[in-house]
């Protein structure tokens, strides 16, 4: 029973990161109605620029302080993933307007293309640790019920603290804000919203600011947990499952479908993977959300897809 | 003034609807397969033959498949990577386990069984579109990845998880040269280039690109979405997959699950989102500048005399692609073969162009 929860733990602190990629991408969603392939390259590119900065700053203004020098990188590295956005938004998206979701798709796939090879360019190919003095000793709870207690680390607890507040953050900021109502509005109709006077460009390059910004925050935790490299961008190639699952449209949908992708995940490989060779983790999750399309294609919390003739 | 049609005139339906209706346009291929069979195999060096003539022509191939599924029928897939592995996997197992099997035989037989998954995971195609149907796709990517990889039935058991063909002949010819394993890939993409071409003028290819273009006015006019979705998918892996017979076989010779990973697969739809959605030329042009800019650009700082590393090629390489795919499909959605036709519609007018 310990194993199990111990298990579960892992597969929800794994799933959490899936969530926090796959939340960039239902933002984007919503807000443009482009299918954002690019935001693994974003997680990527943003981690990459958070770890070197990071590593950078010290060294060319001569300060010893860790905290300053995490700091700085964050406005940094927030600073240009704002100007990714706003660039993504005019030498692309703008041009692109009123085509079919296909050509989108693709031209987001380009998007990715680019920055892996832009953001290995800039900041190097190695792989980079980010150290944000989150606690690395592992912490056991529930010690009265088992024998020895629960392994968690505590840098899964942080991580998932720090996932809860971006969600409230977020949550907060599109429902009490200005510009989160008009974010709302460009979600609901773009005709409608363009026609009260909400500027649809500016719109786009907040959202995907915002994306950039979920972005830098998955890949700092996961960065500071295993490392900053090149596997990070296909990784969260897992973020389509978990949006297929919870639904495109659905923020709450992408943080549960990302949760059950990672339990169901990690219990698969430790029940289901010795009966059919292991390492069934690399396909799981695309073969649950295909069986998921077929019942279910609008996911577990998704608006109705209706087609008009 | 050389490309011009005036004066040749059609007296028959036939002569109408060839493929080439233009006298210039039918020397000019002529002349091109004279040159591909004939002068290249006398010219070519032994590297040119084995780095840049045959992984062009088998991805030409592949690249042609795909352009079936995704550009004639518009949907898209990202699991090329997987149907080509499941034709080049199959082929070695029927080639393994079948005494005396023909090289041909084998890589039709690996063709059909990657038809046979093509269509497998094609069926969800008929409920959803677009980003759902990538995701389907790349559920087959992974899973076939993870197959080959773990379940040892498919490598004959091979410990090294690598496994290996060696001997190819083909009507008792060995191919044991680079000479004439490039004679054989470009006679079998010849074949399928005309095959797929004439596919694409017929009913089906219509059906194929209705459907694309818009799936619900399709099925009014009484094209079965289900037949023409379905098929285009089997067509289309079983081209993949011959081409994945040939990339395995006769490019590599001993080859892994990675040789098919999800880059290739992503590779060969940049070719066909660069060569020209839904045109037969589009995948050669396509694939012929997916396969020359790397080493272009791998020789470009000898020439220039500057010192770049090999990773940062590769980056460079990424960032060019990247960048040339959201350039093509904002400038130019269909592509090199586009640009191609453009050029033949002004000479065809030049010098006097009104």
């Amino acid at each position: 029973m310990g194993f199990f929860l111990e298990t579960l733990f892992g597969g929800l602190m794994a799933g959490m990161l899936y969530s926090l990629i796959a939340l960039g991408f239902v933002l984007i969603y919503k807000a443009s109605g482009v299918f954002n392939f690019a935001q693994g390259a974003m997680v990527l590119f943003a981690a990459l620029a958070m770890a070197r900065f990071a590593e950078w700053f010290p060294k060319w203004f001569g300060f010893e302080s860790l905290l300053l020098a995490n700091l700085l990188a964050f406005i940094a590295a927030m600073a240009l993933m704002v100007v990714l956005a706003w660039a993504i938004e005019r030498l692309c998206l703008s041009k692109l307007v009123n085509q079919e979701g296909i050509t989108l798709l693709m031209a987001t796939l380009g998007i990715a293309y680019f920055l892996d090879g832009f953001g290995q360019t800039l900041f190097g190919s190695d792989i980079y640790s980010i150290n944000v003095g989150m606690p690395k000793d592992p912490a056991f709870i529930l010690e009265g019920m088992f024998e020895g207690g629960v392994m968690v680390s505590k840098e899964d607890l942080v991580a998932a603290v720090i996932a809860a507040l971006l969600v409230v953050v977020l949550a907060l900021f599109f429902q009490k804000t200005k510009t989160g109502r008009a974010l709302r509005a460009v979600a609901d109709d773009h005709q409608a919203a363009q026609s009260i006077g909400i500027p649809l460009n500016k719109i786009w390059v907040i959202v995907w600011s915002v994306a950039g910004f979920a972005a830098l925050i998955a890949g700092i935790i996961w960065g500071s947990k295993l490392g900053v490299q090149f596997t990070l961008s296909l990784v969260a190639l897992k973020a389509l499952p978990v949006v297929i699952l919870g639904g495109l449209t659905s923020v709450p949908g992408a943080i549960i479908g990302g949760l059950i992708i990672g339990v169901g995940e990690k219990l698969s490989e430790i029940y289901i993977g010795p009966m059919l060779g292991g390492g069934i983790e690399i396909w799981f999750a695309y073969v649950l959300a295909l069986g998921f399309l077929l019942v279910r294609p609008q996911g577990l919390f998704g608006e109705k897809i209706i087609d008009r003739v | 003034m050389l490309y011009r049609e005036n004066g040749q005139f059609k007296t028959s339906y036939a002569a109408d609807q060839q493929i080439f209706p233009i006298l210039q346009d039918r020397w000019a291929i002529g002349l091109l397969l004279l040159a591909a069979f004939v002068a290249m195999p006398m010219l070519g060096s032994e590297y040119f033959f084995r780095a840049i003539l045959i992984p062009f022509l088998i991805l030409a191939l592949a690249a042609l498949g795909l352009n079936i599924l995704v550009g004639y029928c518009g949907q898209i897939s990202l699991g090329t990577g997987a149907f080509m592995a499941v034709g080049a996997y199959a082929a070695y197992n029927f080639m393994v386990r079948i005494d005396g099997m023909p090289l041909i035989g084998a890589m039709l037989l690996g063709g059909l069984s990657a038809t046979v998954i093509g269509v497998l995971f094609g069926i969800p195609s008929l409920r959803i579109k677009g980003l759902y149907l990538a995701v389907a796709t790349l559920a087959a990517q992974f899973f076939t990845d993870w197959a080959f990889l773990r379940i040892g039935w498919f490598t004959n058991n091979s410990t090294s998880g690598s496994v290996s063909v060696g001997n190819l002949s083909v009507f008792g010819i060995a191919l044991d040269s680079p000479v004439s394993k490039y004679l054989f890939c470009l006679s079998v993409v010849c074949v399928f280039a005309l095959m797929a071409k004439n596919l694409t003028r017929s009913a089906i290819g219509r059906q194929w690109m209705a459907i694309r273009d818009m799936d619900v006015a399709a099925a009014v006019i009484g094209i079965r979405p289900v037949y023409a979705k379905l098929t285009a998918f089997a067509v289309s892996s079983f081209i993949v997959g011959v081409a994945g017979v040939l990339w395995a076989f006769v490019h590599l010779g001993a080859w892994e699950p990675a040789a098919f990973s999800i880059d290739r697969s992503f590779q060969l739809l940049f070719m066909v989102i660069i060569g020209g959605l839904g045109s037969i030329s589009g995948a050669f042009l396509g694939a012929a500048f997916m396969v020359l800019l790397p080493v272009v650009l791998d020789q470009m700082p000898h020439w220039l005399g500057i010192p770049i590393s090999t990773a940062t090629v590769s980056h460079l390489v990424h960032m060019i692609f990247g960048a040339l795919i959201v350039f093509f499909l904002i400038v130019e959605p269909h592509g090199l073969a586009k640009l191609w036709s453009v050029g033949k519609q002004k000479m065809r007018l030049w010098p006097f162009p009104h």
